[in-house]
């Protein structure tokens, strides 16, 4: 039993040199950002078992954004690519809010993308919720700019989406194989070769393998790139799907049209729990969830889906989501700390892009992953095609994927914001302020015959009653400063 | 609000259930831990603690998330990998 249909493999590998093995130089890993210790070395013992194994320029390992941005640019570039994908179909597995920010990105590869992808709404209106128990304070921010071509973000929904993007890749002729989950890298002389896939003689060569395996990137740990993770790095989000009829949405919700809005909420909902919510407006859904972090839904003791039920049942979020009907559930984890848990990008022979690389941006203000998966997945492409320009697979030659990764500023926001996710992610600011803010209004605005304060008193007050330190405060401030400011 | 379930929620996505179970949890390694973090945490709520101190798992409804995993603080307690291809859930709207 081979990997291949006997007609797709003579389509694919007609011709194809045997080009492993002959311009690889052993050059040095890529640097980490951080020097963790703790990332395990790889075993580098699993060598090729398959005879006559398929060659390919390219391997990519999994389907979503950024491994079906990597194979479109390097199946453009005349290169052959295999796209491997674990799940029935591409985005069967993948699960996000979801909202995708940055269309301009993709609208430079496939102009006027929203006029034939599957999207939901296009994104005009976002908010911003502080929560206490009883009360809601948002920030609510509308602009007409982001209603015109080529807008700033579209809600979508996944398992259409990346289906969608994935044979994009394919029209632009990677070869798409589903229900293919790969166990491990393959090693010759220190170097990646290929990938197992576990199936029968499920070994396949390829000049470049880009992992983007997702959040738990097994491919990038067994290539001793990336370390185990603790669980305060990770988030889990669970989600749900709620139907609604369009004309509710629009009307719930104040949109024209196609118009849509995403909302994330800090504070009291989620309990103790560290962490927030969203709320994303599809086409005649809602998508809605939690998120918080692992260590802290086991200190509390919390299970993620009654954390959904409280979130549900808030007074500022019941009557958004009355009527509604359950369409679907979901989980995936998130990884949340940025800077600090950047795998190795590059490796002779292979690379790590989007989720893999752990390439999500939460820092509060912004909650992003697929525009950041797009652009490293298109710079994990560019630097496989620089790559066989040159006929040198070497981490030295791969090296490119960083300038890539820095040109297209991924990892320079990463680095700009190194501070923030460590900040941000714990009680006091998730949980905590938020609250106090939502209280501190509600003092505000109360009119009960009472003398009317002024601000400075007001603030003292909330400061009093939540027994807030003024050194503490101090000290938060300038980390705000740290983390958001400069 | 639309209020609903655990068991309403789990009937949601499709499952293709494999013979082969992708994660294996060894229940001895469970006799010495007593924080408990899989009961918890997995949004399938895939491990049911027993009054022997073992954990009862099942792999049929997992979302493949890797929560389980990563919050575990027993060594060796849970081995996890992937399914099959092919196999395990699909989510249809997500």
């Amino acid at each position: 039993m081979t990997l291949f249909s006997r007609e797709s493999a003579r389509r694919l590998f007609q011709n194809v040199a045997q080009m492993v093995g002959t311009n690889g130089t052993n050059g040095t890993n890529g640097t980490a950002a951080t020097t963790d210790t703790t990332v395990a070395p790889a075993r580098k013992n699993t060598t090729l078992r398959t005879a006559n194994p398929e060659q390919f320029d390219v391997i990519v390992v999994g389907a979503g954004p950024a491994g079906s941005a990597a194979a479109l640019v390097a199946a453009r570039a005349g290169l052959k690519v295999l796209l491997l994908e674990r799940g029935e179909y591409p985005g069967s597995k993948n699960v996000s809010g979801a909202a995708l920010y940055g269309s301009a990105i993709l609208d430079e590869l496939i102009p006027k993308w929203w006029e034939h992808a599957p999207v939901e709404r296009y994104i005009s209106r976002r908010m911003l919720s502080f929560m206490s128990p009883e009360t809601s304070v948002s920030l609510d921010f509308r602009s007409t700019n982001y209603a015109q071509p080529p807008y700033n973000g579209f809600s979508v929904l996944r398992p259409k989406f990346d289906r969608w993007f994935a044979a994009q890749a394919e029209a632009a002729g990677a070869f798409l194989l589903n229900a293919a989950v790969v166990d491990d890298v393959l090693w010759k002389d220190d170097r990646v070769i290929g990938v197992r896939v576990r199936r029968d003689a499920g070994d396949v060569c390829g000049n470049v393998v880009i992992a983007c395996d997702g959040a738990n990137s097994f491919l990038a740990k067994k290539a001793g790139m990336q370390r185990e993770f603790h669980s305060h790095e990770m988030s889990l989000g669970v989600k749900e799907v709620i139907g609604l009829d369009e004309q509710t949405v629009r009307e719930r919700f104040h949109l024209q049209g196609d118009e849509g809005m995403a909302v994330e909420y800090l504070g009291a909902i989620t309990e103790q729990v560290h962490g927030g919510a969203f709320l994303y407006t599809n086409r005649d859904s809602l998508s809605l969830g939690v998120i918080g972090q692992i260590s802290s839904f086991v200190a509390q003791k919390q299970r993620p889906y009654e954390l959904l039920e409280l979130f549900k049942a808030h007074p500022a979020v019941a009557p958004l989501v009355r009527g509604g009907k359950l369409r679907e559930y979901s989980a995936h984890i998130i990884p949340e700390a940025g800077w600090e848990m950047l795998p190795r990008l590059y490796t002779d022979g292979m690379l790590v892009a989007g989720d893999a690389a752990a390439f999500c941006f939460a820092v509060g203000l912004y909650l992003e992953g697929i525009n950041y998966a797009i652009q490293s997945g298109l710079a994990a492409g560019e630097a496989a095609v620089a790559a066989h320009r040159d006929k040198d697979f070497s981490a030295y030659s791969l090296a490119r994927y960083k300038d890539q990764l820095n040109k297209r500023h991924v990892l320079t926001d990463f680095k700009r914001y190194r501070h923030t996710p460590g900040f941000i992610n714990d009680a006091r600011l998730q949980n905590f302020y938020p609250e106090v803010v939502a209280h501190g209004a509600e003092r505000l605005f109360r009119v009960d015959g009472t003398a009317k304060k002024k601000l400075l008193p007001i603030a003292w007050e909330t400061m009093r009653h939540f027994q807030i330190k003024p050194g503490q405060l101090l000290k938060d401030l300038y980390h705000a400063g740290r983390s958001f400011g400069w | 609000m639309v209020t609903t379930t655990f068991e309403e929620k789990i009937t949601t996505p499709r499952f293709n259930v494999d013979e082969i179970p992708h994660i294996v949890v060894h229940a001895e390694v469970c006799q010495d831990c007593s924080v408990r973090a899989c009961v918890y945490v997995c949004p399938a709520n895939l491990f049911v603690p027993l009054d022997d101190g073992g954990i009862l798992f099942n792999y049929e409804e997992c979302f493949e998330c890797g929560t389980c995993y990563i919050a575990c603080n027993q060594e060796g307690a849970i081995e996890w990998s992937y399914p099959r291809g092919g196999y395990g859930v699909t989510f249809r709207e997500a």
